[in-house]
């Protein structure tokens, strides 16, 4: 039963994550990208992940996407005619690269997946929010405040990136 | 239970989509979709390790990469909203002014 999840789950993720990469309109590849983070999620959980389960659905699914969305739908972008780099060359050469580091992946995991212990069941309970919540305040205590700091600095640097200039009368002065 | 080699592959393969999609597209904000997508893949297999050695450790590190992921987020499609703003294009082809 869990098999057929898991493959259920990697055939939408995996087909989700190609359809946003030939999506010709660029809000259809941002919800596509959106089914593949629900995917994933799914994934996660039978991972017994169900703290970053739900991190990653509220984050990611939620926050960025909606992100990404008000984006383009701020630039208001037309549909592309000539959707890839114009040069047929460099998009064959990418796509050998791309098979050239995935073959590379798989070898290195087929030479390792032998020396990997099985897990015990009375381990498996890793994920919960209990567990690690417990690990984050204690041991993890200093990089958690580190990324307040780092969501801080991010937030005012995105401001005063993207903001207008609106100094223009008092430069006049 | 599914074998951890399975996880670790539909993470490799999801990494590939994304390198793949990073090399062949011109618009600047799908690609950077597919860097999160990359991101995505490499907190699956976080996971997978982390469930797999029942240690909390790798869990803790994909929430921070969580956190840092969404610090990207914000930062660079800023960064895409201000060259929009002075070139009226995300189209990396058309964004040439520092090129050599």
């Amino acid at each position: 039963m869990i098999t057929y999840f898991f493959i259920f789950l990697a055939v939408l993720a995996i087909a989700s994550a190609l359809a946003m990469v030939i999506s010709k309109n660029t809000v259809n590849s941002a919800l596509f990208l959106v089914l593949n983070m629900v995917a994933l999620a799914g994934i996660y959980l039978l991972l017994q992940a169900q703290f970053l389960a739900i991190i990653q659905i509220l984050v990611y699914a939620g926050a960025i996407m909606v992100l990404f969305l008000f984006v383009i739908m701020l630039l208001n972008l037309d549909e592309e005619e000539s959707l890839f780099n114009a040069f047929r060359v460099k998009y064959f050469v990418a796509f050998l690269l791309g098979v050239g580091v995935f073959s590379q992946i798989l070898y290195s995991l087929g030479s390792f997946s032998d020396s990997l212990p099985t897990v015990s069941s009375k381990m498996a309970q890793v994920g919960t929010v209990e567990a690690v919540g417990d690990v984050l305040f204690t041991q993890y205590l200093l990089p958690f405040e580190l990324t307040a700091i780092l969501l801080t600095a991010a937030v005012v640097g995105a401001i005063l990136v993207a903001q207008h200039k609106v100094r223009t009368e008092t430069d006049h002065d | 239970m599914i074998s951890i080699d399975w996880f670790l592959a539909l993470s490799a393969l999801l990494f590939c989509i994304g390198i793949i999609g990073v090399l062949i597209r011109k618009n600047a904000i799908v690609i950077f979709m597919c860097v999160e997508l990359m991101l995505n893949a490499v907190n699956l297999s976080l996971l997978s390790f982390s469930s797999h050695y029942g240690n909390v450790d790798g869990q803790v590190l994909v929430f921070f990469s969580l956190a840092v992921a969404a610090a990207e987020a914000v930062v660079g499609l800023a960064i895409i909203i201000a060259i929009f703003r002075n070139n009226l294009s995300v189209d990396i082809s058309k964004i040439n002014l520092m090129r050599w």
